[in-house]
């Protein structure tokens, strides 16, 4: 089996700030990490591996420091890993961001093809999808659950109300949630390989064949016209008293601020 | 000297505080108040290639280096000294004698296991009456035919009845005093070895302090490790390199303490503001980083000096003394900040003191450490 698994490098969420005058990502000395769906996509791809046995590609999009994602990946199991990079690819929405992917992994061969569901910095969750569109591939996101079964996986997606198990033949794609499992440690002869025997594939527009108006910011229709911080509301009121009582007095509440 | 962590150091030390944050340090209260060998980490351990890091890959080891492997007992100390102890105690001393002494055979038989973690190591020189002094060795071994018979006991020995492998020492030729000391590899199995009392400890209660007795055990002469004689050089050796790991064990130590008490001052309020805004607890929080930063220039000092195969005994002296002393004296500061909190089972400062202070007797107390420093200097 040939697992493709695409992760993204982020700002680890959990220790970024942001600026309160620009309302953007402080991301100086914020340490990087791999997305957690996208990690939590590698682990099913390391299991499907120690279990049925696979290989499996990493890829990613990014700026040449974005080797070190890929470095972790390969320390955690992964065979062979490729870094997406080119000052074409700048500046890309999802859009720009999924046809240069998908460009790639045409160049690939894979059964199935693995992305996180969305990513911490964005919460976009359109890539992967966007991916198995240009590659015309069944997709499956939301995906909390999966199992093996031959030519098929059954796979459970997940949504806020309720889930769907669906059976889905391969070659297809699908977007991992974080809680799909427990992602593995890198293992200390994994780290010692990644630094001293790795070779990171780079590839660069060249290696692509794609449009170049395609990609990057010339292939991005989104366009950020102004980003801001949402201003703070004054603190919440709690209303106590009997059921009859509060309920008395949020209709007087909002009949004086005239919503109702 | 140059201090810069590589790549592959930075990644190694983040594996190394993920796994000591997510997998150590939720069940150290547990371990120590239970006086429970952690023996589901030394599983998850084996697993990542954690209990072989210095040692090359032919040898079943993960072929890291000796600083990954110090700073691996470092951030575990943090957490959990008993962890750390298991791990100081299999590597530096039962893993390491044998691949520095060892025959191609030994390190096949023993060592790649041990490296891989399938099998645990400890090491047994002290007895009753041979502590600091260790010339004063009561167990003998007796060569017969192909074997040598042990008899006697060691006392006070780190992962016994857990530990699969040790390298135990015992006299084969009174006469010649240290130098009539052998050292052989026992394996658990073998007829005549058993583990005697668990010692009831202040603390790294985790960990497994227990007698060995020796009644007729018989050791196949394969298992002599170097030559006859060689037994007490061995020892010393393998000793100067282990107290690199307990340096790292108290450093790590000073470290969590240190980081628990930062946590704390900035918490806890007292006459309206937090205790963090005291002049005497800023000068507080200086003096103990101050010095665990001075302890970790020489724990990596020494690191780093046996890592590149320089002579490092003086400074793993050094170093042991250094940051043993720091982790007394900055648990002891911890436990102070916190007050009377600071001397309940509620915060894990008081479990840091009582596992502090066998840093400065085990493995060389500090004595013996101004001894072989001073040595050097004075002869």
């Amino acid at each position: 089996m040939k697992i493709v698994v695409c992760i993204k490098q982020v700002p680890d969420t959990n220790e970024v700030k942001l600026d309160p005058k620009t309302g953007t990502l402080i991301r100086d000395g914020v340490p990087s990490i791999i997305n957690p769906d996208d990690k939590a996509g590698l682990e099913a791809a390391l299991r499907l591996k120690d279990e049925f046995g696979a290989h499996i590609t990493v890829i990613t999009m990014g700026p040449p420091q974005a080797k070190i994602a890929l470095q972790e990946a390969y320390a955690m199991g992964a065979d062979r890993v490729i870094l997406l990079t080119d000052r074409v690819f700048a500046g890309a929405d999802t859009l720009a961001t999924s046809t240069t992917i998908a460009s790639a992994l045409k160049k690939l061969e894979y059964d199935l093809v693995i992305t996180g569901r969305q990513a911490i910095d964005g919460d976009t969750a359109q890539v992967g999808p966007q991916i198995a569109e240009h590659l015309s591939l069944p997709q499956i996101s939301y995906v909390s659950k999966f199992d093996h079964k031959g030519d098929h996986a059954i796979v459970k997606r997940t949504f806020e109300d309720g889930f769907q198990t669906i059976k889905v033949k391969y070659p297809c794609l699908i977007t991992a949630l974080a809680e799909l499992n427990e992602a593995r440690y890198m293992s200390v002869a994994g780290v010692v390989d990644a630094n001293r025997s790795l070779e990171i594939e780079t590839w660069s527009f060249s290696d692509i064949d794609a449009a170049p108006e395609k990609m990057g910011l010339k292939g991005s229709p989104t366009k950020v016209k102004k980003s801001f911080t949402k201003g703070v509301k004054q603190a919440g009121k709690v209303i106590e008293g009997t059921p009859k009582e509060v309920a008395t007095a949020l209709v007087d509440k909002l009949q004086e601020k005239f919503i109702i | 000297m140059q201090f810069i962590l590589s790549n592959e150091d930075l990644m190694m030390r983040d594996l190394f505080r993920k796994f000591t944050e997510n997998e150590v340090e939720p069940i150290a209260a547990e371990v120590d108040e239970n006086e429970e060998f952690p023996v589901e980490t030394v599983k998850k351990m084996t697993k990542l290639g954690m209990l072989g890091i210095p040692y090359p890959r032919e040898y079943g080891g993960a072929g890291g280096t000796y600083w990954q492997y110090i700073n691996f007992v470092e951030e575990l100390a943090c957490a959990c000294a008993t962890t750390s102890v298991v791990v100081s105690a299999h590597t530096s001393l039962c893993a390491s004698p044998i691949y520095e002494f060892g025959t191609e055979e030994q390190k096949k038989k023993y060592l790649i296991p041990l490296a891989k973690g399938e099998k645990l190591g400890a090491f047994g020189l002290t007895e009753p009456n041979a502590g600091t002094d260790a010339a004063g060795q009561q167990t003998t071994a007796v060569r017969d035919g192909d074997y040598y018979i042990l008899n006697g006991s060691k006392i006070f020995i780190t992962n016994a009845g857990y530990a699969d492998v040790y390298i135990v020492m015992a006299m084969t030729d009174r006469a010649k005093g240290l130098k009539g000391i052998s050292a052989f590899i026992v394996e658990k199995e073998f007829e005549g070895f058993s583990v005697g009392k668990k010692e009831k400890k202040m603390g790294i209660r985790g960990s497994s302090t227990c007698e060995l007795i020796f009644e007729d055990c018989k050791v196949p002469a394969e298992n002599l490790l170097g030559s006859e004689g060689k037994g007490f050089k061995i020892a010393m050796m393998t000793l100067d390199g282990g107290r690199i790991g307990i340096a790292a064990q108290a450093l790590g130590i000073a470290q969590g303490a240190y980081n628990e008490a930062v946590k704390y001052v900035k918490e806890r309020k007292q006459f309206g503001r937090s205790i963090a805004a005291f002049q005497n607890t800023q000068f507080q929080i200086a003096d103990m980083k101050t010095k665990i930063e001075a302890a970790r220039f020489m724990v990596y000092s020494a690191a780093y000096k046996k890592q590149l195969k320089q002579p490092y005994a003086q400074d793993a002296a050094m170093a042991k003394l250094m940051a043993a002393e720091v982790a007394m004296e900055v648990t002891t500061k911890a436990v102070q900040l916190f007050g009377g909190y600071g001397y309940t089972r509620e915060y894990p400062v008081e479990r840091m003191m009582r596992d502090a202070k066998i840093t400065e007797i085990y493995e060389g107390t500090s004595e013996v450490q101004r001894m072989v420093i001073s040595a050097s200097e004075l002869k």
